[in-house]
Parts: C-alpha cells; sequence; structure tokens
C-alpha cells in the first residue's frame, strides 16, 4: 500500500533537496489516492494532467526555475471551483457534465505557483451540509473512523490531508465548511476574511459568507498555501482592495503578551462533549504557560448566531441556485411540454433533498410578507453579531473557542434530523456572519477522535492568527498524529 | 413556496418538507424575542462600492465556448420547450 505523503514542508525540502521529484510525488499521491479509494475522498482524478504537469514543474526545477513553495507539490481541489476544459459538478446530478469556459482566480494563482492538483474532492452537494453526506457520489468517510463522517461541506478535502493523499487541499467555508472538517479530520483548516480570497469562479452557495481556504496538517504549511491564493482581484467585485501580507513572513512562534479572549457563551458545559471541552481548556492552558493572557470576554448574541445563519445562508441560495433551469448547462430533464415543467422537473431531478429543503426554506423567508420577520430580522441580528465581535476584540487580540461541540459523528445520524444537524454548527457561523478569519487546529483526542481548537482574529488579520496557530503547534505536536492504517 | 422555488414534490416529499421545515422555522422564531430596534441590517461585511473598470475593450467568452455545455443548441442560440403554455397545463 502506498505509503501517506509528509507535509508540505517535508515535501517542499525533499523537492529542494533531490531527494525526490514533483512525478514521484504526483505518483505517490495518486497511488495513495487508490489505496485510500474507500474514503471517496475524490470525485475525480486528473491523473494524466497532474503527471504532464509534475514533468513541466521538474524540467522547471532542472533549470533553476521554482515558481514558489508550491512548485511541484500534489494537492486537491473542492469539486466545486472551475478550471477551464474541465468537468467542475458541486456533487450535484444538475451540474453533470458541466465543463467550465473558464478558470477561478484560485486556481490560476495555484497553477501559476506551480502546484498540481491531482483531482476534485467530494462534498455536500452545492457546499450545504455538515457531513458530506449529500453528494450524489456517496458519502465521504473519516479515516480516524471509517464508519464516521469527515464533517461538510469539504469533507473530501479534509479526509484527504488527514489520509496523507495530498500534503494541502483547497476548501471553502459559508457557515464552518472549512473549520469544521478540520476539526472532525485532525487537521488544520483556515478560513480566511471574507474578501480576502476570489471567488471567481467559485460556485456560489451564499455570496455575502462564501469564503475559499485551505487544509494542510500544520499552521505553517496552511501559511504556505494562503500566500499563494489571497490577495485582490479586480474580477470579483467583494475582493478586498488590500495586499494580503504574506503570512508565512509572521510564523515567530511569540505568544508572549497575546490577549485571547475566550467567550464565555462558548464554555457553556451543557453544550459541549467533556472531552471536547477538557482538550480545549489544555490547549489555552498551553498558550497561557507560553506567555499569552487568557480573558474572558463576551459575545451575548450568540445564541441567535445559528438561526440568524440559516436565514441568509437559505435566502441567499435560494436566489442564487434560480440559476440552474436546464437551459445554458447541466442537467435537463427530458419530455418537458413547456418551459415552466421544463424548469420543475429539471430542478426536481436535479438537486438533491437538503438543498432542496434549503431553497424552498431561503424562498420562503424572501417571499413578501415574510421577508421583513425573518429575512430582514435576521440581517440585523448579523449586525449586532458583528457588533459583539467588535467589542470582544476591543479587549482581545484573539478568541479561542471549540471548533465543534463535538467529535465526528456517525454516516447516517443525523440525515433524518436537518436542524441537529445545523445546531451543531454553533461556533463555526459567527466568524462568516462577521466575516472574520478562523482557524481549526488539532488539539488533542476524546474517546480516540480529534478534537479542533478554533481561533477567531479581526478581519484581515491572518497573521497573527496563523503566528498563534503556529506557536501552538511548536508547543503540541497532536497535529502530527497520522490516522490507523487500513487492514 | 414548492412552486414558487420552482421544484415539484411527491405528496410523500411535501409532507416530510412540511415537517422539517416546521422544526426549522419554529427554531428561528427564537430572533423575534430580539431587540432590533434602530438597527441598521447587515447585507455584506465589507462595505460594498462598485469597481469600476478600465474603459478598455477586452475579448468576450467565445460563443461557442458558451454553448458547449448546453443540453440543447441551434446555431448560437439555447433551444427551450415552449414558453407559450399549452391549454390542459392552464
Amino acid at each position: 500500500m502506498a505509503a501517506p505523503l509528509g507535509t508540505l514542508r517535508e515535501c517542499r525540502e525533499a523537492l529542494a533537496a533531490g531527494a525526490t521529484s514533483s512525478s514521484a510525488l504526483v505518483e505517490q499521491s495518486l497511488a495513495r489516492a487508490e489505496a485510500c479509494a474507500h474514503l471517496r475522498a475524490f470525485v475525480r482524478l486528473r491523473a494524466d494532467a497532474a503527471r504532464a504537469e509534475a514533468r513541466e514543474s521538474d524540467r522547471r526545477r532542472a533549470r533553476g526555475e521554482v515558481r514558489s513553495p508550491l512548485d511541484g507539490i500534489p494537492i486537491a481541489v473542492k469539486d466545486i471551483l472551475v478550471r477551464a476544459g474541465e468537468e467542475t459538478t458541486c456533487a450535484s446530478k444538475i451540474l453533470e457534465g458541466f465543463v467550465s469556459p473558464y478558470t477561478s482566480t484560485v486556481m490560476e494563482r495555484l497553477e501559476a505557483a506551480g502546484a498540481i492538483s491531482i483531482g476534485a474532492t467530494n462534498m455536500d452537494e452545492f457546499a450545504m451540509g455538515s457531513s458530506t453526506e449529500h453528494s450524489v457520489y456517496g458519502p465521504s468517510r473519516n479515516p480516524w473512523d471509517l464508519a464516521r463522517t469527515p464533517g461538510g461541506s469539504s469533507g473530501g478535502s479534509a479526509a484527504a490531508v488527514a489520509a496523507g493523499i495530498v500534503p494541502a487541499a483547497i476548501g471553502t467555508d459559508t457557515g464552518g465548511s472549512i473549520r469544521q472538517p478540520a476539526s472532525f479530520c485532525g487537521v488544520v483548516g483556515l478560513k480566511p476574511t471574507y474578501g480576502r480570497v476570489s471567488r471567481y469562479g467559485l460556485v456560489a452557495f451564499a455570496s455575502s459568507l462564501d469564503q475559499i481556504g485551505c487544509f494542510a496538517r500544520s499552521a505553517e504549511d496552511v501559511a504556505v498555501v494562503q500566500d499563494v491564493i489571497a490577495g485582490h482581484d479586480p474580477r470579483d467585485s467583494t475582493s478586498i482592495p488590500e495586499p494580503a501580507p504574506r503570512c508565512s513572513n509572521a510564523l515567530d512562534g511569540d505568544v508572549a503578551g497575546l490577549v485571547i479572549g475566550l467567550p464565555r457563551e462558548y464554555y457553556e458545559p451543557a453544550g459541549i462533549e467533556p472531552g471536547v471541552l477538557a482538550a480545549v481548556r489544555e490547549a489555552t492552558a498551553a498558550l497561557e504557560r507560553a506567555g499569552a493572557k487568557l480573558r474572558e470576554v463576551s459575545l451575548p448574541h450568540s445564541e441567535h448566531a445559528v438561526a440568524t445563519y440559516y436565514l441568509i445562508a437559505t435566502a441567499e441560495a435560494s436566489s442564487n441556485l434560480a440559476r440552474y433551469d436546464g437551459v445554458r448547462y447541466g442537467h435537463r430533464a427530458q419530455g418537458a411540454h413547456s418551459l415552466s415543467e421544463m424548469y420543475r422537473k429539471t430542478r426536481s431531478e436535479g438537486f438533491g433533498p437538503e438543498v432542496k429543503r434549503r431553497i424552498v426554506l431561503g424562498t420562503y423567508v424572501l417571499s413578501a410578507g415574510y421577508y421583513d420577520a425573518y429575512y430582514r430580522k435576521a440581517q440585523q441580528v448579523r449586525t449586532l453579531i458583528r457588533r459583539d465581535f467588535e467589542a470582544a476584540f476591543r479587549g482581545c487580540d484573539l478568541i479561542a473557542t471549540p471548533t465543534m461541540p463535538e467529535t465526528a459523528f456517525r454516516i447516517g445520524e443525523r440525515t433524518e434530523d436537518p436542524l441537529r444537524m445545523y445546531l451543531s454548527d454553533v461556533y463555526t457561523v459567527s466568524a462568516n456572519l462577521a466575516g472574520l478569519p478562523g482557524v481549526s487546529l488539532p488539539c488533542g483526542f476524546a474517546s480516540g477522535l480529534p478534537v479542533g481548537l478554533q481561533l477567531l482574529a479581526s478581519p484581515l488579520d491572518e497573521a497573527r492568527l496563523l503566528r498563534a496557530a503556529d506557536a501552538y503547534q511548536r508547543l503540541a505536536a497532536h497535529h502530527l498524529a497520522r490516522p490507523p492504517e487500513r487492514g | 413556496m414548492v412552486a414558487l422555488a420552482r421544484l415539484a414534490l411527491d405528496e410523500d416529499e411535501l409532507l416530510r418538507m412540511a415537517r422539517e421545515l416546521d422544526a426549522v422555522l419554529g427554531y428561528v422564531a427564537s430572533l423575534s424575542r430580539v431587540d432590533t430596534r434602530d438597527v441598521p441590517p447587515t447585507a455584506h461585511v465589507v462595505p460594498l462600492a462598485t469597481p469600476l473598470r478600465d474603459d478598455v475593450p477586452s475579448a468576450p467568452l467565445d460563443p461557442d465556448l458558451a454553448l458547449a455545455s448546453a443540453p440543447e443548441r441551434e446555431g448560437s442560440s439555447f433551444v427551450v420547450p415552449k414558453v407559450i403554455e399549452a391549454e390542459e397545463e392552464g
């Protein structure tokens, strides 16, 4: 069985030392993907293209041209970012066969940096879900326990990194879809500030919340990828027109004097598994021993975050997903006698149950008569949640919370109870509502399953966030733990 | 609502969706307790000004490429079923 790949740093150093080649890394990555096919982390491999790109990278390196620290490194990208001439489906039947005429900015930047995507990773359909079970290709599995979900919606990317198929992968986070699977799979996942990474070429779910980010096994590796994908892009009108400072340069291991806020509403023992709480408390204590100061802060509107999130996210989704009508691309139902019947049949055949549920809820909250009571009300509470964070950050530099109140749940356990699935997003959705950067770091285990520590920062402060994350990983090596090999 | 969303569900799916959405709407009703008098809504977290691009021509998407994924096309057009509904559909 193909051995797992090392961390991004190990791969980079082996390439730089001439101890391996990009072609060898890509072969190992493809073989590992094959050996881990039971995880269903990938929905499509681009083996031939990846091999050709690896040969190019090796030729460049032989000439002394290295484009970036990612040059020649195999990575994986969630099946939601388009690349010209290749299929993108968002794990939905409605996009089957869709070949994009253009390339997303993030894919362009990765390619320009020399990174090599070995394939598209599995996800909840249109990124709607917390388990990667809502995929037309079937559920992904958690490498730590195959009966459990890797989380979602970017579950395939998280599982691929955890299993050592690739050292880094791209995901998207609308309400926790990077941080939650990172927590469940024991890897690092960064959701950057809203607007920090261009969404051009990202299939939209909830446009005011969606953000692209990455997974890797260490904060240091995440910083390398973030430095490649971040920065202003005129093709995304919500892209922040500020230069993105290099996060990699900020990792000095120093947390002395850093003030870390612990929101009292996030540490209510009633809502958290005891093993998760204990691991998170130990992680913040380790940061304190290294010189950080812990301070209790308050986010008084936290209890309303999940409701606010689901109203805004479904409203935006119902509007964004109106474009799937069977006219221009993707699936079209056969045998319809009129245009409106074709729309109904196409959408009913093409969307899965969770997507339909959210479209109907979103249509409802935007409809005349309910708009003020639901959608506008949620937008107002969103303002209050933002203000809570602004006030909290006046008294601290970062906020530390559990990423999830629990460890990975079993496949099938929650599919009949969507509300319960939504409620577990309680600690992640606020960062999307407020547009903040957040990272989930492995901070130990509860009953043998990984636990995630979430750090949140003020907008655009990814450098400080990753400096603290990297400093923690110099104190505790939980991120280096590997899931058991099968068989 | 289902019709407004251009979906069609069978009886079982409708019942299930009604039950699930009831639970979700019951949960989100808690927002009505929050005092939001004089609170402006947040539609977007970044201050949005519509950016203008430079007034220079650039190549448009090639029509053949734009039509390449179409389920049905004719020349440079997308083909769809009749727009005027037949009488039996009311």
